[in-house]
């Protein structure tokens, strides 16, 4: 039994059975992750004493038999995360050397349940980005091709598990970037409805964006990881006292009479042909399951990528404002007075696409020019709302792509931020509506690179998405795909 | 709405941000490419529409005003570049 390949289902039957132990599996990720991590860089620390005591305690758990769904499973964590005594980067050389005081939430919840914790994940400094290429501890590597990206700002995340190197991870998404590295990788991503999630302990890029959420092998295993995480915490000001459904005991009710979107904006000619290819070929088994295709219209769609570049750097040159060398990460002081050791401070630690940011949403928010940005943008962000909310009236779920093209290559993109910030066109309006939605592989280019597909749900509908996803994954489960990379050392 | 070094550098203050001469002029270009692009914005009439500042409708998330434990003050120091009698210490404030 190769231990790695077990998704988080399958480890819950044979840890339940006594057919391996916690231990055990912690050692085959830990082993897995010395394997091939060099070649993938998913990891900016592997916390590996720390994990083999978790899965001590998960064992003596699991043998007085008061084991909870996730006690044992090793996961791991990106690096937006804080986590207690474990040092917590962002991804950002400003932050080198912050070890936080406190657990966040969804961290917290997954340890109560003595699930296994392997380490920290890279991501794009501060979650900028859609490549994974902004970090300063260096690019994630696709593991379907190590010349492309693995796709951001989750992309540690995603290859951690593409690459069995962790069972699920945790990851954030702002405007995608759960979705996309997801897509990119081949892997089940969800971001669950703005405040279904705790966002206490997840260090902030946009406050009224930002939702963390799982990235697993499959359907089920997301929703084991979201039952998880989910539901209100009074330390957060945003999160929504809604009830918690049971996701797992869904998955399987069908999508017969599923009403599903076609939102025409979204298949537009810059698609990448295999893209639209495998999209449209969902639609197909979709209605061969029973569900019924309508045509739809989301028509603010094109106005989507302006809108959350001016809301999303607005509240991201606020909320980094904290960034200045006072009370934690890095301090460059020349001893030429506090201004100019915040400026110091600030240009030392930040990288270039965070400082492009922080400078376009300072401009927004000036004074002088908040009406004629930051204003509008809000405004426009209600008619991409109303879109949605119109569309629910028709349909139940929305399909469309993630990505308007296939992973591309290192540095293909990293001198054009225009060209970067317009692939996140098909996932940024559900960050700007607020509501949920999950990637789910459903093919692959004619180059062998994964491709996902987007379904979008109501607010608080992930209970819909999930079962819809599940129904695509059953239908398909025996459809040919290439092997993941297996876990022989690199090459020097 | 030209982007010009001069914009730059005064929203550089605002953002207390140094920046080196090959990021002004790259800054310059950038900021001016990014926010030509957003100007389309204005081809919508959003006349009477109210902004949206937030994702979900919530209103006063207050909480009871009690007293609670909280951080402390040796962890709320322990990250510090620099501290000093229970502070964190910095280059001098008021002149």
């Amino acid at each position: 039994m190769e231990l790695t390949a077990l998704t988080i289902h399958e480890m819950r039957k044979h840890l339940a059975a006594g057919d391996v132990s916690a231990a055990e599996l912690t050692d085959a990720f830990l082993r897995r992750i010395h394997e091939l991590d060099g070649r993938i860089n998913a990891f900016i620390r592997i916390t590996e004493n720390q994990a083999r005591e978790a899965a001590e305690r998960a064992d003596r758990r699991l043998r007085e038999g008061k084991a909870a769904p996730l006690t044992g499973i090793p996961l791991a964590l990106k690096d937006i995360f804080v986590t207690e005594g474990i040092e917590t980067t962002c991804a950002s050389n400003i932050l080198k050397g912050f070890v936080p005081p406190y657990d966040g939430t969804a961290v917290a919840r997954l340890r109560e349940q003595d699930a296994v914790f392997l380490g920290k994940l890279n991501m794009d400094e501060f979650a900028m980005g859609s490549s994974n290429e902004n970090s300063a501890f260096g690019p994630v590597k696709n593991p379907w091709d190590p010349n492309r990206v693995a796709g951001g700002s989750s992309g540690g995340s995603a290859a951690a598990v593409a690459a069995h190197m962790a069972a699920g991870t945790l990851g954030t998404d702002t405007g995608g970037s759960i979705r996309q590295p997801a897509s990119h990788c081949g892997v089940v991503g969800l971001k669950p409805t703005y405040g279904r999630v705790s966002r206490y302990g997840v260090i902030a890029y946009a406050s009224s964006l930002d939702q963390v959420g799982p990235l697993a092998r499959d359907v089920e295993d997301c929703a084991l990881l979201l039952q998880a995480i989910a539901g209100f915490d009074a330390r957060d000001a945003t999160s929504v006292d809604l009830p918690v459904a049971d996701y797992p005991a869904t998955l399987k009710n069908g999508v017969k009479s599923l009403r599903i979107g076609r939102p025409k904006e979204y298949f537009i000619t810059g698609l990448d042909a295999d893209v639209a290819a495998a999209i449209n070929a969902a639609l197909e088994v979709y209605a061969g399951l029973g569900a019924e295709i309508v045509d739809i219209s989301l028509p603010h769609t094109d106005y989507a990528v302006a809108c959350y570049y001016l809301i999303a750097t607005a509240e991201a040159s606020s909320n980094l404002a904290r960034f200045e060398g006072v009370r934690f990460g890095q301090r460059v002081d020349r001893g030429d007075g506090l201004l100019e050791m915040y400026r110091n401070t600030r240009a030392q630690g930040f990288g270039a696409e965070v400082k492009r940011r922080i400078m376009l949403g300072t401009f927004a928010l000036s004074s002088g020019y908040y009406d004629a940005y930051y204003l509008k943008a809000q405004k426009v962000r209600t008619l991409i709302r109303e879109d949605f909310t119109a569309a629910f009236g028709q349909v139940d779920v929305i399909l469309t792509p993630v990505a308007p093209t296939p992973a591309f290559s290192l540095g293909e993109k990293i001198d054009n931020p225009l060209q970067m910030y317009l692939s996140d066109i098909f996932t940024i309006p559900v960050n700007l509506a607020g509501t949920c939605a999950l990637s789910l592989p459903c093919g692959f280019s004619a180059g062998g690179l994964p491709i996902g597909m987007q379904l979008i749900g109501k607010p608080f509908a992930e209970e819909t998405i999930l079962r819809t996803a599940y129904a695509f994954e059953a239908a398909t489960a025996t459809a040919e795909r290439p092997p993941l990379p297996s876990a022989e050392p690199a090459v020097p | 709405m030209k982007i010009t070094p001069e914009t730059v550098h005064h929203v550089a203050d605002l953002a207390r941000l140094s920046l080196g001469e090959d990021e002004v002029v790259n800054l310059t270009s950038e900021m001016d490419l990014i926010l030509a692009y957003v100007e389309k914005l204005n081809q919508l009439d959003t006349a009477g529409i109210t902004p949206t500042a937030h994702a979900v409708p919530l209103e006063n998330a207050f909480r009871d005003d009690l007293a609670s434990p909280s951080l402390g003050a040796e962890k709320a120091l322990h990250n510090a570049p620099d501290s000093a009698e229970g502070c964190f210490r910095v280059p001098k404030v008021i002149e």
